[in-house]
Formats: structure tokens, sequence, C-alpha cells
């Protein structure tokens, strides 16, 4: 099964739509909750990550009964280093940003925390893309 | 402390026992603290034994806990997005803030209980805890 989803950069309001759906198949297909929550978790905090950085992304989910893989993409300034950006507390985040509850350089950090395997191949003026697993047995 | 006073603090510190509990329901919760359920009045009675207080939501996504209830003075929709990623049915929004209609609206749709409260964060953390709430860590 595969599932696709445009994110826009700066809209907040429907920062976490596309989480929030695949969170809905996830459930329906039955999958164990505590892989759900993970998936999820670190989905809507790359959904974020579009919105605060990017000007535009699209986030790609394909299940199949071994695994979940999830590839985020955007095109933005990118990610100049990135040891630097995994780091927790780092964060260039705007103000607007840390106004909406976000920004305090946990989100990568707290990506791989939730996932079995993650890379993250970014140009500096292009954008970025994640890709991360999570595996169902 | 002379020895009457201190047979005093024994004696009310026990009374003061016999009041906690290991978990409160939501209507318990906004009876103590003098809140509003302003969505979930009728949702059915989870019993509620932990609470994490943050107005920063990448915290709010770093952990791991369940019948956890979010304390937040951030009134905004990625407040609800946020529980709903963390599987968190029940969030208290201190200060006197509001919760917008968008809130509403989707924290009924994903079955998340918000109640409404005029106390700081500290006071609302500290009833909560003395009736028997605990902390994640």
């Amino acid at each position: 099964m595969q599932l696709e989803f445009k994110v826009m950069g700066g809209d907040f309001a429907n920062a976490g739509y596309a989480s929030s759906e695949i969170k809905k198949v996830l459930k329906q297909i039955n999958i164990d909750p505590k892989i759900i929550k993970k998936v999820v978790v670190a989905l809507y905090e790359a959904e974020v990550n579009i919105c605060a950085h990017a000007y535009a992304g699209k986030v790609s989910v394909e299940i199949t009964p071994e695994k979940i893989s999830v590839e985020v993409s955007d095109k933005g300034p990118g990610i100049p280093d990135i040891e630097l950006a995994m780091q927790e507390g780092f964060s260039t985040a705007s103000p607007a940003v840390r106004e909406m509850g976000f920004g305090a350089g946990m989100g990568l950090p707290n990506i791989k925390k939730n996932t079995d395997f993650l890379d993250i191949q970014s140009t500096v003026g292009k954008g970025t893309t994640l890709k991360f697993i999570n595996y169902l047995t | 402390m002379d020895f009457l006073s201190k047979k005093l603090y024994i004696f009310v510190s026990i009374l003061g026992n016999c009041f906690r509990t290991d978990h409160m329901t939501h209507k318990e919760i906004s009876k103590l603290l003098n809140g509003r359920i302003i969505i979930g009045e009728g949702s059915e009675s989870t019993n509620y034994q932990y609470a994490f207080a943050s107005d920063l939501m990448s915290d709010v996504l770093t952990v791991d806990s369940e019948n956890l209830i979010l304390i937040t003075g951030l009134a905004n929709l990625q407040a609800v997005r946020t529980a709903e990623m963390s599987d968190i049915s029940c969030i208290i929004i201190v200060r006197g803030k509001k919760a917008s209609e968008e809130m509403i609206q989707l924290a009924a749709e994903s079955k998340i209980t918000l109640i409404e409260c005029n106390y700081t964060m500290f006071r609302t953390c500290g009833l909560l805890y003395q009736a028997g709430i605990k902390p994640l860590y």
C-alpha cells in the first residue's frame, strides 16, 4: 500500500494532516499501536520541519507486511551540517515557529529515536530528503 | 516544631494520603481544577495516572506513556495535533487560555478531552500531584 501527501511550507494550520491520515490507515489495518505511535511521531516531526523550514514538501509512505517505509522530501534551504542538526537542542527555527510550540532542536533526534533506520540527504539551497523505516516484525 | 505540632502534622499527612488516589477521570480533574470541559464531557472515562506539563510540543513528542494528561498554556491547533500523535486523550489548557473552534473540532475528531482552567500551570500541577497524579520522571 502506498500513500502520498503534499505539505506546504509555513502552513502550520495543516501541519500534521498527513500524519493524522496515515495514523487512521495504520489503525484500520491493525498495526501494533506502539509502532503506530513511533511512525506518526517521527512523521509529524518531519512534517513540522517542512512547515518550519521549507517552501514545499512531499510525504510518501509505503506499507508492506514487513515494514513501514517513509520518505519526506522538501524544497528548501537544506541542512548545511547534518551532524550538528542531529544534536539535541540545536535549532535554527524562527521565533514564529517557537510560538507554535516547536523549534527546541528535538525534531531530528526524536525522529531517529522513533525509527529503526534513518537516512538524511541534504543539498544547501535545494532541499532535504529523509528516509526512515519502522519494521513490523 | 513542638510535640503537638509534630503530631498534628503527621495526622494531617495521613488524612491527606487517605484522599490521594492513583488515578482520576476527566470529570474529577475538571472539578478539582474548577475547570470547564469544553469537549469530551460524555466520553468514556479514562483513568489518568500521569501528567506532563509543557508549553513546548517538541518536548511532549519525546514522552512515552499511556493514560497521560497534557497540561499546557499553548492554546493552538498544534497542541491538539501533538496530543493526537502522542496518544494523549486529555489536555488541560491553563492560565485562562481559550480553545479555538478549530482546536475543539480537531479534538472531537480525535476523541480528545479539552479542559479549560483559569489556574496557573504551577497551581494546576500542584493540585493534581496532591490528588495523586504522578509525574513521568
